[in-house]
């Protein structure tokens, strides 16, 4: 078999085969390369962290496993910036706005996408709008409304803006409203309330949805920069992304300490995307951009 | 993003007893009952962003700082605006890095998608690698690249090592390769989440396409350009709209990656940090922060509005 195809002239039926097999090659050339692109940024940081203050960082070629392993990088940043205290703040941060999304998004999806009533347009019309005001050109007035109200440098006027997202409500309701209506006429013939039916009926069928939205917003809410920059006053108030800054300025000179921070800031991300990652996965794919 | 309004939930039943026979299952009894459902979501989300939006617009035509009220001032803080030279940077840098960073965007992810769902086995370790940076902090991605891109960093001594360069480059100090740079961590950055949409677009193209072009001895890049490129048009021009807003609303990568200074002599400031710059601190001056708000929403609202059109219009056709 071997032996004939590689001394015979390519038959037209082999025509197709070589290229493929080419392309095959070429494929997973592009893959892997895109993944050394793509991991070895992280790689290098873990590497940096881990080198000791007596190895040369410029050598040539550079190397990536350390001579001599150490922890001090991690001991040291942890002295200088209190990471656990950021963390801490980072985590109320993004728990109160998991909080808000999951229940103020699924009740306002439930009544846009389940009941009927005068008005619903007008409202669903009203997160629309909402939808179109992108973070930044409010940002002003939302600080205004945040320290008139005595909220600046806290907590929860870090969260404000973002309690219930207006994606998160029209994504709740296109989640309730394809849901069959048939097991909903079977309970209100059988004389449930609207609470009952909310509960009871259509919320366990759309629990990959409201995941989706908890994920989604600790994301968004974890991440979240420029706001917490704005908001936060205080040192000890910041949150984790804000504190990390410091980083740039604090250890610009030792890109060990710089490295160390951020494979401390990534640890647990890293953890909850590994742990999580089918509902992220499906979550782009579900609410994702079907269009 | 995209879910916005989908307006047929329930298909139409057709002439007016079967309306008549749907309202007559009442949903609730208490009139009141839905707004009680809706209230947290509406109270926060008008607010939290429709009064400020009022507001913004509001303010802006006033001369107020952060510690007064303000005047009337009529179209004055826009007039000075369009001769701030500052506005002018901060507008070239947003909307270079727009034109910049879309073409890639569109392309590459639609490419590595390609590739990706052809790898089989592999596929879920592939994806899982190029979505990591999309779940990273900017700040994290930022300080990375930092140091990847310092005079002394990993990027210069491979190019050192390689001797395609004599000194080290200047990265993040020159005013342009500052600004390349932040569309390179961008464009890094952005990568997966792009990929992953136009993975669930993939799956949506008929099959036997594949097989006919196949057995028609069509080419790689030509079945690439002849059936998945038509295939995902749609997906291809939400991503275009998608990633410009997206790019011209750029903050942490440039904030960042400068220190938080926008470069030497503010050259690299973009709009987002022009109005965080003017808008706080106690030098705030909240009437001209707000108009160059104001501004931005007419450029990043009109792309967003553009969308929305463009999926109404996919849905109905």
């Amino acid at each position: 078999m071997f032996s004939f195809s590689s001394h015979a002239p390519p038959a037209k039926g082999n025509r197709g085969r070589r290229p493929k097999r080419l392309g095959t090659i070429a494929q997973y050339l592009i893959l892997t390369l895109m993944t050394v692109l793509m991991a070895g940024p992280l790689l290098w940081q873990l590497s940096l962290s881990l080198k000791s203050s007596g190895e040369s960082l410029y050598e040539r070629p550079p190397r990536l496993l350390p001579e001599h392993p150490t922890w001090h990088n991690f001991v040291a940043v942890l002295d200088r910036i209190p990471v656990p205290h950021y963390f801490l703040n980072s985590l109320l941060v993004a728990g109160m706005a998991v909080i808000g999304n999951v229940v103020g998004a699924t009740c306002a999806g439930y009544a846009l996408g389940k009941l009927r009533f005068r008005g619903r347009g007008v409202a669903t019309a009203v997160f629309v709008a909402a939808l179109l005001v992108p973070g930044e050109i409010v940002l002003i007035s939302q600080f205004l409304l945040v320290r008139n109200a005595g909220l600046a440098n806290t907590l929860v006027g870090v969260v404000l803006p973002t309690i219930v997202a207006a994606l998160n409500v029209l994504l709740m309701r296109n989640a309730f409203a394809s849901l069959p209506a048939e097991f909903d006429e079977a309970a209100i013939v059988d004389g449930a309330n609207v609470w009952q039916r909310f509960i009871r009926v259509s919320l366990p069928q759309v629990k990959g949805v409201i995941t989706v939205v908890a994920i989604f917003s600790f994301i968004g809410s974890w991440n979240d920069f420029l706001w917490p920059l704005i908001v936060l006053s205080d040192e000890s108030n910041y949150t984790l992304t804000v504190g990390l800054n410091r980083l740039r300025g604090t250890f610009y000179s030792d890109p060990r300490l710089v490295a160390a921070g951020t494979i401390i800031a990534l640890i647990p991300i890293v953890a909850f995307f590994a742990i999580l990652q089918r509902y992220f996965f499906r979550g782009l794919e579900e609410g994702g951009l079907k269009g | 993003m995209t879910l916005t309004a989908q307006r047929t939930e329930t298909p139409r039943r057709t002439g007016r007893s079967a309306r008549r026979v749907r309202h007559g299952l009442a949903t609730h009894r208490w009139p009141l009952a839905p707004w009680l459902f809706l209230l947290p979501a509406l109270a926060a989300v008008v607010l939290m962003v429709l009064l400020p939006f009022v507001n913004t617009l509001g303010i802006s035509f006033t001369d107020a700082t952060l510690l007064r009220g303000g005047q009337f001032v009529g179209w004055e803080n826009f007039r000075q605006m369009f001769a701030d030279e500052r506005f002018s940077t901060a507008l070239l840098n947003s909307t270079l890095y727009t034109l910049c960073v879309v073409p890639f965007m569109v392309v590459l992810p639609l490419i590595l998608a390609t590739l990706v769902s052809r790898a089989e086995r592999l596929a879920g370790f592939f994806r899982t690698t190029m979505y990591l940076p999309v779940i990273m902090s900017p700040v994290v991605v930022g300080l990375i690249w930092t140091n990847m891109l310092d005079q002394r960093g990993l990027v210069n001594e491979v190019l050192g090592t390689l001797h395609a360069v004599t000194e080290p480059v200047p990265f993040l100090s020159d005013r342009w390769l500052l600004l390349f740079s932040a569309m390179f961590v961008t464009i890094w950055t952005g990568l997966g989440y792009y990929m992953i949409v136009y993975l669930a677009a993939l799956v949506n193209i008929d099959r036997s396409l594949y097989d006919a072009a196949a057995v028609d001895g069509a080419g790689v890049v030509r079945t690439f350009l002849s059936i998945t490129v038509p295939g995902v048009r749609s997906t291809m021009a939400l991503i275009s709209v998608l990633s410009s807003v997206a790019a011209f609303r750029v903050f942490g990568e440039i904030y960042v990656l400068t220190g938080g200074t926008g470069g030497v002599g503010g050259g690299d400031i973009t709009m987002t940090m022009l109005i965080q710059r003017e808008g706080t601190g106690l030098q705030a001056r909240t009437g001209y922060a707000s108009a160059i708000s104001v501004f931005m929403f007419v450029i990043v609202g009109g792309m967003l509005l553009v969308q929305l059109i463009m999926q109404r219009k996919q849905r109905t056709s």
